[in-house]
Parts: C-alpha cells; structure tokens; sequence
C-alpha cells in the first residue's frame, strides 16, 4: 500500500499540531535477511491516542522499538517535536509489559529513578515532591515507601505510569502495558489511562492484540498485517470521550471492533 | 461471609474432618535437635566405654569434654593456643578478603565483557577444574611456612566461586530490566552500577557462601602441608601424639569459627539482599 493511499486513510481533522512523524520506516534484520516492518508513515498529533493492533510477530513491536530509539530503522525518517530521533529521548516515555520496578528501591525511589539516571540522585530527590504528585494521580497515595515486593500486579502498573510520566515525556509509548493483568484489573486500568492522559493532554501510542482495548482507548487504530509488517487500515474512533466501560455493549462499538476484526481474519493468520 | 462459615461448633450429624499430624512431626525443632544430640552421645558413650573401639580411635565423650574445658580455658586466659587462633583466622580474613576482591574483580571482567567471556573464561574453568589442593607444595615452595603460603592456597580455593556467583549475576537481569534502563537513557556503567550488580547481589552471595566454606578448607590444609604456628598445626601436633580426644576439641573450635565466618556472609545478605529471603540459613 503507498503512502499517499494510507495518508488519505489517517482521519483528518485532528485536534493538535503533530508531534512525532514517521516516514517510510522499514526494519530488515540483515543477519537473517528478514524484513520485520515494511514501509510505515505514522504521525501522531498531540494528545491524540493511537493505537497499533496485530497478530503476534507482525512487526508491532519492533515498531515500538524503533519509535523509542532502541533500535535504529534501516530505511526511513523518524522525527519527534522537529530533531531526529537517534537514541533514547527524555521526551519519550515508555511502558512495557513488565511493570520492571525494581525491587531494591521503594515505589517513590523507582518512580524518580529515570531523573536519577539522566540528571544525578540531587535532581532525583528534588523531584520526589513531583513523584508523590504522581503516586497520588494514580492511587498510590500512601505506598511511598512500599517496596515493590508488596504491591500487587496493578499497582505495580501503576507506580511504571508514574515512572513514565516523570520526566514529562512529549509521548507516551505502551508496549501492551495491561497485558499481565487479569481482566478487571485490565479494564480499570485502561480506565486510569484515559484519565491520566487526558489529564495531561498526552501523545499516547499504544501496542495491543485486544480489539476492545485499541478501540476503547484511542481516536485511531491501525491495523498491521505481518511479514512484512504494514499497516492496512487505519481506523477512527468516533465515540465520545471520555470513553466508559459501558460503551462496550454499544452498537458502534461492536460495529468498529467487527471492522478491525475483518481485516485481522484476512491478512494476520496466512 | 455466611454464619455457617463462622461456625465453630459443628452441627449434630456433620462429618468433621481433622487433620491428623503425627506426634513424631510435632516436636518442636529445639526438643527434636537436642534429642538427636543426646542420643548420638549416648551411642559413642557405649561405644567408647565397653572397649568395642580403641579410645585412640575414638575416645570417650567424658575425655574429649575434658579436653573442650581445656581447650576453652586456654583460649580464653590467652594461652599459646589462643595465639595460634589468631594467626589462622588472620590467615582467614587475609584469604577472605582477597578471594572478594579478585573473585568480584575476574567476575565483573567475565560477566561485563564479551573479552573476559571468551578469553578469561575458558583459563578459569580450566583451573578451577584442577584439584586446588595439590598447589599447595608449589606455594609453599613459592612463598615458605609462614601465612603467605596458606593464605593463597585459600585465596586460590575461594576465588573461583565467587567469580562464577558475580559472573551468574551481572547475567540475571532480564531483557525488561535491560530495557527499561535504555529507555531512562543510561549509560553503560550506570546499567552495571544502579542495575546489573543489585539484580546479582543473590547470585554473588551464594558464590560468597561457598567460599566461606571453601576459604576455611583452604587455610586448614595450608597448616597441615605447611607447618606454620596455626590452629590446623595444633590438630596435626595432637594427631601425631594419638591424642584423639585433643583433636575432637581442637576441630569443634575451629568448626565455631567456620560457622562464625558462614553466619558472617548470611546475616550480610539478609542485610543487603533484604527484599529476597535467602536459601539458607544458619543454624539456630
């Protein structure tokens, strides 16, 4: 598919400027020769919620990858707020499946160690008053100084948003953050996700393989076919924010999730 | 919750169901360590005294608590024998120390790089496969009678586990913690100082623990080969005398001190590896 036809796919109208833009993006992983992502022009505006959804192996994380700077594409442009994204960025927050908090460090301790990382344990320490800001946004009031070993799965979850958040990133990328959890857990926390980002007014692109999840969260979902991982539609999501769990039973709903679904069914599985 | 649950009494006509537990599985640890120890005293009592074995073999338990009480007066009014417990655990400590140093040294270099994996790796398994034992005529050779000797065929023994337990743990960190820390951006030294060498801190403790073991081994078989004024060489005086009952004393002591230096690393971890609970533990 050329990149005019999927521009003419992207929902027009959005709300704010752009903020992070692909440009034919391609992945081919030289040592086995295989093509992990084809072509893909993205742009995500600002505070939209997009989401990417795929079979497992479609490429939708080495995606990811790429737009964190973890990995460099072979071909193609990848911009964030006007510079070249060539490494790790503080202005790219990130979440991963694993809630990876780290066990010797107390829930505000993990929350600011980004900032420790990047600007030294004084910098760390004068943004703990930030950090309990943040603990408390998502719920987390009072397990300060819990260690990470007595915080259930969601909460665990929780107190990486808060990691994510600090350092006040421009994007907000979920590699299939709520995937661990059991599934009330899941749908509260998608919950919280909206809020917190419309909070905030965040770029959010998340990776998911729930069509429930894509729809409820974003304004557009783009569906990404395999080998070589591209993607085919992307589809905009009208319902009203804020979006509740009771949008789910609704017609429109049901109607979005069977249009994703149809183009799961022909392309992923071959 | 519904009252049937809470319920304490059952109703006329329910089947109760306990569990059964055995009297022999309900005494308690202390009763059951000190009837075991009682009852192996009570066999080498018989044993001893009915002239079934030789007490050059196997002395009586009233002899060698004579010679504990002896022992332990000497040790604690500063006699010669207090003199040679120092040098040993001198000799200890010094191998002790050492075995930490480049054991944790070699393990960063192995566990860190692609250079020490490929090339460093291959020597040490290489010499930790050599019975370590037999080096002690070359250091003795090397170094003399006095501790340098002892100290590094200990040091030579107690090495290797603690590189193997610092390479095994710059290793556990799994591909998310990786992630995560390139992500917040950092750099490599920071992964190894904030992230890798916290995530090993089990893996390098049970490497610690072996060598604790292996460091107290290696002293002792320095002063058996090696002469010297230590505490091995008191055992291998009183063994030559066939004072049986001597030796027994002398190697309760010195297990103390082993368990001392085992305790030592345990009760470290607990305090530095506070979110895990460790494997092992200590007696008591």
């Amino acid at each position: 598919m050329s990149a005019a036809r999927l521009e003419a796919l992207a929902p027009s109208g959005q709300r704010g400027r752009p903020v992070y833009e692909l440009r034919g993006v391609s992945k081919t992983y030289a040592r086995r020769n295989i093509q992990a992502l084809g072509s893909v022009d993205l742009t995500l505006t600002e505070g939209s919620f997009s989401s990417v959804i795929g079979a497992s192996g479609c490429g939708k994380s080495t995606l990811l990858k790429i737009m964190a700077g973890l990995v460099p594409p072979s071909a193609g442009r990848v911009m964030l707020a006007g510079s070249p994204v060539t490494g790790p960025r503080r202005d790219i927050g990130m979440m991963f499946q694993q809630a990876t908090l780290f066990p010797w460090k107390t829930a505000l301790e993990n929350v600011v160690l980004p900032i420790e990382i990047r600007d030294g344990k004084a910098a760390a320490r004068a943004k703990q008053g930030e950090a309990r800001a943040l603990l408390e946004l998502v719920g987390l009031k009072g397990f300060e100084t819990v260690y990470p070993g007595e915080l259930s799965g969601g909460m665990a979850q929780r107190a990486a948003i808060c990691r994510m958040l600090i350092t006040e990133p421009a994007v907000l990328l979920l590699d299939e953050p709520f995937s661990a959890l059991d599934e009330l857990t899941r749908d509260y926390m998608n919950m919280e996700l909206q809020r917190i980002c419309m909070a905030r007014n965040a770029t959010a692109f998340l990776v998911t393989h729930s069509i429930s999840e894509a729809v409820i969260l974003s304004d557009t979902v783009y569906v990404m076919s395999p080998r070589p991982g591209r993607f085919v539609e992307a589809v905009e999501v009208d319902l009203p924010r804020p979006r509740t769990l009771e949008m789910i039973t609704t017609p429109r709903f049901g109607a979005l999730v069977d249009r994703i679904r149809s183009h799961l069914d022909k392309g992923s599985f071959l | 919750m519904s009252d049937a649950t809470l319920r304490a009494e059952p109703a006329p006509g329910d089947t109760v169901w306990v569990e059964q537990v055995s009297w022999f599985d309900r005494i308690p640890r202390s009763v059951a360590m000190a009837l075991l120890a009682v009852a192996f005293i009570a066999i080498w009592h018989l044993v001893s005294n009915f002239g079934i074995v030789s007490p050059i073999i196997l002395p009586t338990p009233a002899e060698t608590l004579r010679h504990l009480i002896f022992v332990g007066e000497n040790l604690l009014t500063g006699g010669y024998m207090l003199g040679s417990l120092m040098i040993t655990l001198q000799e200890l400590v010094i191998s002790f120390a050492l075995a930490i140093f480049i054991g944790f040294t070699l393990g960063v270099l192995v566990g860190e790089t692609a250079f020490g994996e490929r090339a460093v790796m291959p020597y040490l398994v290489a010499l930790d496969t050599m019975p370590k034992v037999a080096f002690a005529p070359i250091f003795i050779a090397w170094l003399g009678f006095g501790i340098e000797s002892k100290v590094a065929l200990a040091t030579f023994i107690a090495t290797f586990p603690i590189v193997v337990g610092t390479a095994a743990g710059l290793h556990a960190a799994d591909e998310n913690a990786r992630m995560a820390f390139k992500t917040m951006g950092a750099t490599r030294w920071q992964t190894l100082v904030k992230m890798k060498l916290p995530m090993g801190l089990p893996q390098f403790f049970t490497g610690l623990k072996i060598a604790a073991v292996g460091v107290m081994a290696g002293v002792i078989t320095g002063e058996f080969l090696g002469g010297g004024k230590g505490f091995g060489e008191l055992i291998r005086v009183a063994s030559t005398n066939l004072d049986t009952a001597r030796v027994f004393a002398l190697i309760l002591y010195l297990s103390l001190l082993g368990l001392a230096t085992f305790g030592l690393v345990v009760w470290l971890e607990r305090k530095l590896v506070f979110w895990q609970r460790s494997s092992v533990r200590t007696a008591g």
